[in-house]
C-alpha cells in the first residue's frame, strides 16, 4: 500500500493534495449550522450533473418533440420520474442552499477582506447558475418555459440601438422557437455546467488560500501553536467532513420528501402551466418566473418606462444583481461577524432581508396597483442596503472582538 | 549568452506583435461561431409571408395566424368601434402614432390600411406577452365604464386599445406594432410585405 502510495507521490501530488485540503486543512473549530450549506452545494451540484446526464440520453431538443419527450421520460422510462423531479427539485434546493449559503456571508463578513475574490468568484457562480436555471427551464418546452423565455430574453431586445438584431441573434429566429430550444439546450448542458465546475474550482481554491471565516469572524491563522498550526483550528478531515454528513442527511429527508410527496410543491417548484405545451398564439392569464428568480423580476416591473423605453427596468434589474459584487468595498466595518456589529447593521441586515423576501414574493403576484406600489418600496430600501453601506457601517458602537473563538 | 546582450526591447515588441496577430486571428475564427447563432437560411424561409382570407371575419371576430412565429391579430370592427377610437386621445400615451410602430400606410387614428379591418403584431411592446383580446365595453376589471374594449396583457398589466394603442401608466412603453401588409385583394391580406406607394 506504502509503496503504490509513493509510486503515485513520484507521479502526481496525491498525499500533498489530500493533506492540503483535507487532512491538514485547519478549520475554525467553531463552525454553526450556517456552515452545511457549501458542501450542501456541492452535494446538489454532483446530483443535478448526475440526473441531467441521464435525462439529457432521453430527452429531445425539439419544438416538435421537446413537450412530448419529457412526458415520455415521465411515463415511459423506467424510474424516469424520479430521475426528473430529482432533477427539478433540484434546482429549486439548489437556489435554497445558496441563498442560504450567501446569507451566512453576510451574518459572519464572509465576504470583506482578505476574501474578497471568494465572494467574487461565488456571485460570478450565481450568476451562472440563475443562466443554467432559467435555460434549463425552458427545455420542457411547456407554456410557462415558452413565455418565461420569451419575456426574459425580450429584456435584450430593450438595448438601445442594438437591441432588436441581438435579439434575433440570440434566438436564431424572429421569435423564441426552434433554435433558441436547440441553443439552450447545448447551453445547459455542456456550456454552463463546464464554467460551474471551474468557477466552483476556482472558489474552492481561493478559500483554501485564505482559510475559513468563522461566526466570530476572527482570522485564526493569526494565533499558531509553535507548530505552525492555528489554535482554533482543527482538521477539516475527519472532523468536518464526518460532521457534514449529520447536514446531508438531514438535507436528504427533506428534499427526498419533497421529490416523493410535493414534486410541484404546489406550484412554486414546477408552475401549474408548464404542464401545458407550448402555444406561440396564447400566453397563459398568469406568468411568473420561478421563485428564485422573481426578487430581480419584481425590480425590473417596479421601474415604470422612461423615454419610451423599458431599458431602465432592465438595468435596474441587472444593476440589483451585479451591486452584489460591490459589497466588500461598501462594508466600512472594522468588525466581520454580527455578534460584535453595531446595531445600525443589524437593523440595514433585517431590512435588507425583509426586502429580498418581499420583492419575491410580489415576483409571483399579478400586477395590481398595492403590489406596484409596494415593489417600488422595496426596490428602494434593497438599493438604499447598498448605497447606504459605507455610511451605517461605519456609525454607531461595536462590541470587541475576542483574540479567540468563542464556545 | 550574457545577460546584457538580451535585447529586451526587441523582445517586448515580438511579444506584442505575435499578441496583436493572435487577437486578431481569434477574432476571424470567432466570427464563423457567432454567426451560426444568426438565423439560418431555413429560419428565414420560414419567416416568409403569410396569406389570410378575411371573407368570413364578422364585426368583433378575431383571428390569430403566426408570422415570423410571431402571433399577428386580424380582427374587424364595427362603425360604434372605430367611432370609440376617436375619443380615447386624452388616455392613450401615443394617440397619434409618433413613435415609429407603423408603416406609414397605417399612420392613422385607426392605425390600418382600411378603417375597419385592424392587423397588428399581438406582442405586447413591454416584454413580449401576448395581450388578450377583451372586446366587450365597460369590462368590471378594466376599469369598468371608461373601457371601450381593448387588449390586456396579462403578465404586466398593460392596456391597449382597439388600435393597438397603449393607455398611458401602462409598462408598456410605445403603441403595439403593425406589420408591414398589403390587400391583395378585397378579402385577401398578405402579412410581410408592404403595401406598394400608390
Amino acid at each position: 500500500m506504502d509503496n503504490n502510495k509513493s509510486w503515485i507521490d513520484q507521479r502526481f501530488p496525491l498525499t500533498k493534495v489530500w493533506n492540503e485540503h483535507l487532512a491538514e486543512y485547519y478549520t475554525p473549530r467553531n463552525f454553526n449550522f450556517w456552515y452545511f450549506f457549501g458542501s450542501l452545494a456541492m452535494l446538489v451540484l454532483v446530483m443535478q450533473i448526475m440526473t441531467g446526464i441521464f435525462l439529457t440520453m432521453h430527452f429531445k431538443p425539439d419544438e416538435a418533440n421537446a413537450f412530448a419527450s419529457v412526458e415520455y421520460i415521465m411515463r415511459d422510462v423506467n424510474w424516469g420520474w424520479l430521475i426528473r423531479y430529482l432533477h427539478s427539485t433540484g434546482a429549486s434546493a439548489f437556489f435554497i442552499v445558496i441563498y442560504l449559503h450567501m446569507f451566512r456571508a453576510l451574518l459572519y463578513g464572509s465576504y470583506k477582506a482578505p476574501r474578497e475574490l471568494i465572494w467574487i468568484l461565488g456571485m460570478v457562480l450565481y450568476i451562472a447558475l440563475m443562466a443554467e436555471a432559467f435555460m434549463g427551464y425552458v427545455l420542457p418546452w411547456g407554456q410557462m418555459s415558452y413565455w418565461g423565455a420569451q419575456v426574459i430574453i425580450s429584456l435584450f431586445g430593450s438595448v438601445p440601438f442594438i437591441g432588436p438584431d441581438l435579439l434575433v441573434w440570440i434566438l436564431g429566429d424572429y421569435a423564441v422557437g426552434d433554435p433558441a430550444l436547440n441553443r439552450f439546450f447545448a447551453l445547459h448542458v455542456i456550456a454552463l455546467p463546464l464554467i460551474l465546475v471551474v468557477l466552483v474550482f476556482l472558489h474552492i481554491v481561493a478559500l483554501h488560500t485564505v482559510g475559513s471565516n468563522n461566526p466570530d469572524g476572527i482570522e485564526i491563522k493569526e494565533n499558531k501553536d509553535k507548530d505552525g498550526i492555528p489554535k482554533d483550528g482543527i482538521p477539516f478531515h475527519p472532523y468536518y467532513s464526518v460532521k457534514d454528513i449529520v447536514g446531508v442527511v438531514v438535507f436528504l429527508m427533506i428534499f427526498s420528501s419533497i421529490v416523493f410527496f410535493a414534486p410541484a410543491l404546489n406550484g412554486y417548484f414546477l408552475e401549474h402551466a408548464n404542464f401545458i405545451e407550448a402555444n406561440p398564439l396564447k400566453t397563459p392569464d398568469h406568468i411568473a418566473p420561478l421563485w428564485y428568480l422573481t426578487p430581480f423580476y419584481s425590480v425590473l416591473r417596479a421601474i415604470p418606462p422612461m423615454f419610451g423605453s423599458q431599458f431602465p427596468g432592465v438595468v435596474g434589474m441587472f444593476a440589483a444583481l451585479l451591486i452584489l459584487l460591490a459589497l466588500p468595498w461598501l462594508d466600512r466595518s472594522k468588525v466581520k461577524s454580527i455578534r460584535y456589529r453595531s446595531w445600525p447593521y443589524k437593523v440595514a441586515l433585517g431590512i435588507f432581508v425583509i426586502s429580498f423576501i418581499v420583492l419575491g414574493w410580489l415576483g409571483m403576484e399579478p400586477v395590481t396597483p398595492i403590489n406596484s406600489l409596494l415593489a417600488k418600496i422595496f426596490t428602494v430600501t434593497y438599493f438604499g442596503f447598498f448605497v447606504l453601506m459605507p455610511w451605517f457601517t461605519s456609525i454607531g458602537k461595536t462590541k470587541e472582538v475576542p483574540a479567540r473563538v468563542t464556545e | 549568452m550574457l545577460e546584457q546582450e538580451i535585447d529586451l526591447k526587441k523582445r517586448r515588441f515580438l511579444t506584442n506583435a505575435t499578441s496583436v496577430v493572435g487577437a486578431v486571428g481569434v477574432g476571424f475564427v470567432a466570427w464563423p461561431f457567432l454567426s451560426t447563432w444568426l438565423p439560418s437560411a431555413r429560419a428565414k424561409a420560414a419567416g416568409a409571408p403569410v396569406d389570410v382570407d378575411i371573407t368570413k371575419l364578422e364585426p368583433g371576430q378575431l383571428v390569430r395566424v403566426l408570422w415570423r412565429k410571431k402571433p399577428v391579430w386580424i380582427f374587424r370592427r364595427d362603425a360604434s368601434t372605430i367611432a370609440a377610437l376617436k375619443t380615447l386621445d386624452s388616455e392613450l400615451l401615443d394617440p397619434d402614432n409618433q413613435e415609429d410602430q407603423q408603416p406609414v400606410y397605417a399612420k392613422n387614428k385607426h392605425r390600418s390600411i382600411k378603417a375597419e379591418v385592424a392587423v397588428i403584431v399581438g406582442v405586447c411592446t413591454h416584454l413580449g406577452c401576448s395581450p388578450t383580446y377583451r372586446p366587450e365595453l365597460g369590462a368590471a376589471d378594466l376599469g369598468g365604464d371608461s373601457w371601450k374594449g381593448g387588449f390586456y396583457c396579462p403578465c404586466h398589466g398593460s392596456k391597449f386599445d382597439l388600435a393597438g394603442r397603449v393607455y398611458k401608466g401602462a409598462p408598456a412603453p410605445t403603441n403595439l406594432v403593425i406589420p408591414p401588409h398589403h390587400f391583395v385583394s378585397d378579402s385577401l391580406i398578405r402579412i410581410g410585405v408592404d403595401q406598394k406607394a400608390s
